[in-house]
């Protein structure tokens, strides 16, 4: 709009840099839990994730071959190998035979042993280890080796975490069960108010405009007032702890903005498609089923993604009415509250578990964008 | 898999349940009980169309009541009551006495209201910030996804993604939380554990809330500011103003009403902030607020009393907000 006096404003450079720190800010905490689960264990504990894409050096110890493998050449004592298998390639940069000296020598250097004897390692991990007595012992000895690593990736997290039948801690079972409570706690409170939304928008009955204020005003009602009586209620009329009580449950909190959202929306149709129906003679039933539902798309489409959004990220209903001593109803989020508990260190397990829960979500999200940020204004701007 | 053909069977029952219901009780009313013809037929039309809204109505009046409205009255009945073996037992305000002197809950009480001070304010103005400048440019729509995005992450993944970025690692092993990594090389002598630092781990509990919901303000600022009219802002130019002058003194005041239904919108939000403190630190090292004090109550403590009547505290903090939108609702009605 500032072009409009013909100038374009000096400071779009200014503006431009603002919005790349404020949105690089945004997705920087996201980008690090997505790379750092494609890393291992040893890379995330080793470096920060912002250097997986750097080759990085790497501190490893091998051992070289044991003594039995030594063959006698020139009246010394010789043992010769590779320390890396074939398949890996790596440079070492530096190296070193005790652990206090890990980088003692260069490649090709020759270092002197404590127990005798002499090892030259060359570049490509080849060494040949030279003594006048028998080597001894039944093992090979450590060699310590640096060496830069092209930056790798994984994906072993993601098989380990959804499909390891012997990983407890696996996400797998709660996937199913996140999806089981969000599908149908979206579907439920749509139907209901739905109706009554039409009810409410277009139907003239005294009270109407009380029934709207309170419904308003069960928007904000918190839900911590509704956690303790209803598993009180639940547990005495038989449902339990479960998902027909978590179904039930989300139903009740999430009518309040349906019901909110479709009026706000259906109050706003035209009129006179409204008012001609009634006129040919269309019931009100067959007005609602065959005007207003197809009408009311976006907005039964907003609500829904809200609702999805919600039932699928929410973790206090599910732990009120949906999880029990079995555990074999735990839902991701409770899941993951867990693991951040037990496995606050293991970061390829969590980064990986949060993802998986998150993703879809993301993926509701980036799709349907445009429905959920109407429904947006439609719920705020009045 | 039996969980999931249950929730299909509890969908497809639902939705023909549902609709048989709808239909069958429209029927009902229309042919048999006021049928549109007859003798009585006026009476009975006008009967039925008074009746009718009722019965659209009814499914969710009922899940309404049971759901939302009786809960509350309920919650207040068990704040006043104690529980015992033998039934329950009037106590009347004293839940109230023993909350009021548990360290725990005012420390509570104090980060609810530094929460409410806070991160509906950073929210609203980045978020109002986000929406003039990204309104300003070519990629302004794919940077407003961005910022939007973690409107879809749930508190819980948000807290592992910022528990990482918080990350501390001892001083000699290479920092892999961010934030350590950048005080480390910005002179900082030894990596910091945020979380565990008492007051300012509030602050840090509360980015990830206004990481959260800095989208939606953004969202909702930039409709309005798009909503103003052009004349004004033209106007403004003509008449020599600066940008700071158009955007404080022109845009702004025009969109008072919408910033304040942001503002109450997020303080809501944060009044009910309960998972990522008990994700991040479960109310340790002083950062219990009111929602996990109360399910801490509710479920460890297996106290009632005491958690209803934190519940009903967060009630009453709500209440302003509840009875304006209520007032502002029945405005509109008029």
């Amino acid at each position: 709009m500032d072009n409009i006096v013909g100038k374009k404003s000096s400071l779009s450079w200014a503006v431009n840099i603002s919005v790349t720190v404020l949105v690089i800010l945004w997705l920087i905490p996201t980008i690090g839990l997505l790379v750092s689960s494609f890393r291992t264990a040893d890379q995330i504990s080793t470096s920060g994730w912002w250097k997986a894409f750097n080759s990085n050096e790497q501190n490893i110890i091998v051992r070289t071959a044991n003594p039995q493998t030594q063959k006698i050449i020139d009246g010394k004592y010789v043992i010769e190998g590779m320390l890396f298998s074939s398949e890996k390639e790596m440079t070492i940069s530096v190296w070193g035979v005790s652990s206090r000296a890990i980088d003692g020598y260069i490649p090709g250097e020759t270092a002197k042993l404590t127990k005798g004897g002499e090892i030259t390692l060359r570049e490509d991990g080849h060494y040949r280890m030279i003594n006048e007595n028998p080597f001894t012992g039944s093992r090979g000895m450590r060699v310590f080796v640096t060496a830069p690593m092209a930056p790798e990736f994984t994906l072993d997290n993601y098989r380990k975490v959804l499909f390891d039948p012997k990983n407890v801690d696996g996400m797998g079972k709660a996937f199913l069960s996140t999806l089981t409570v969000a599908i149908p706690a979206t579907i439920i409170p749509i139907l209901i108010a739905a109706f009554a939304a039409y009810a409410l928008a277009w139907m003239q009955f005294p009270g109407r405009a009380l029934l709207v204020a309170f419904v308003v005003g069960l928007l904000v009602v918190p839900l911590q007032m509704a956690l303790i009586p209803l598993l009180k209620l639940h547990m005495h009329i038989g449902i339990g702890k479960g998902f027909l009580g978590v179904w039930l449950a989300h139903t009740g909190f999430g009518l309040p903005l349906a019901i909110y959202l479709l009026r706000n929306y259906m109050i706003g149709l035209p009129k006179d498609i409204i008012e001609n129906a009634r006129i040919d003679g269309a019931s009100d039933f067959k007005i609602f089923m065959k005007l207003i539902l197809p009408l009311s798309f976006p907005a039964l489409a907003a609500f829904s993604i809200f609702q999805f959004l919600w039932t699928w990220n929410d973790l206090l209903v599910a732990k009120v009415f949906l999880i029990d001593s079995s555990g074999q109803t735990e839902v991701m989020t409770s899941k993951l509250v867990e693991l951040l508990g037990s496995r606050g260190g293991n970061w390829e397990i969590l980064a990986t578990s949060a993802f998986v829960s998150i993703v879809v979500p993301l993926i509701v999200f980036f799709t349907l964008q445009k429905y959920l940020v109407r429904g947006l204004l439609t719920g705020s701007i009045k | 898999m039996q969980p999931i053909i249950q929730g299909l069977l509890m969908i497809s029952a639902s939705v023909v349940f549902c609709l048989g219901y709808y239909y069958l009780s429209n029927w009902l009313l229309d042919n048999i009980f006021l049928p549109a013809h007859g003798k009585n037929i006026n009476r009975n039309i006008s009967l039925a169309n008074q009746i009718r809204p009722w019965l659209f109505l009814f499914p969710a009046l009922f899940a309404l009541l049971v759901y939302l409205a009786y809960p509350v009255l309920e919650t207040l009945r068990l704040s006043l009551t104690e529980r015992h073996a033998y039934g329950d037992e009037w106590v009347g305000l004293a839940n109230y006495a023993q909350m009021f002197n548990d360290q725990k809950f005012w420390e509570a009480f104090r980060n609810n209201i530094s929460w409410l001070v806070i991160v509906p304010a950073i929210s609203t103005g980045f978020g109002l910030l986000a929406a003039h400048l990204t309104d300003r440019i070519g990629w302004g729509n794919a940077a407003k996804s961005i910022i939007f995005m973690p409107m879809a992450i749930s508190f819980v993944g948000a807290s592992v993604i910022w528990k990482l970025v918080y990350d501390a690692r001892p001083v000699d092993q290479d920092q892999i939380g961010l934030i350590n990594a950048l005080y480390l090389f910005f002179g900082g002598d030894a990596p910091q554990t945020w979380i565990t630092m008492s007051l300012w781990n509030n602050l840090f509990l509360m980015i990830v809330l206004i990481w959260i919901q800095t989208g939606f303000a953004m969202v909702i600022l930039a409709a309005a500011l798009r909503s103003i009219p052009e004349e004004t802002i033209e106007a403004a130019i003509i008449d020599g103003s600066n940008p700071w002058q158009l955007f404080f003194r022109i845009k702004v005041p025009q969109i008072k009403g919408t910033i304040l239904v942001v503002w109450t919108t997020i303080t809501i939000t944060v009044l009910k902030v309960f998972d990522i403190v008990y994700a991040m630190t479960n109310g340790h090292w002083d950062t219990q607020v009111l929602a996990n004090y109360m399910f801490d109550k509710f479920f460890r403590g297996n106290d009632w009393g005491v958690g209803s009547a934190s519940a009903i505290v967060l009630m009453l903090l709500v209440t302003p907000i509840l009875v304006w939108n209520v007032k502002n609702a029945r405005k509109e009605i008029q």
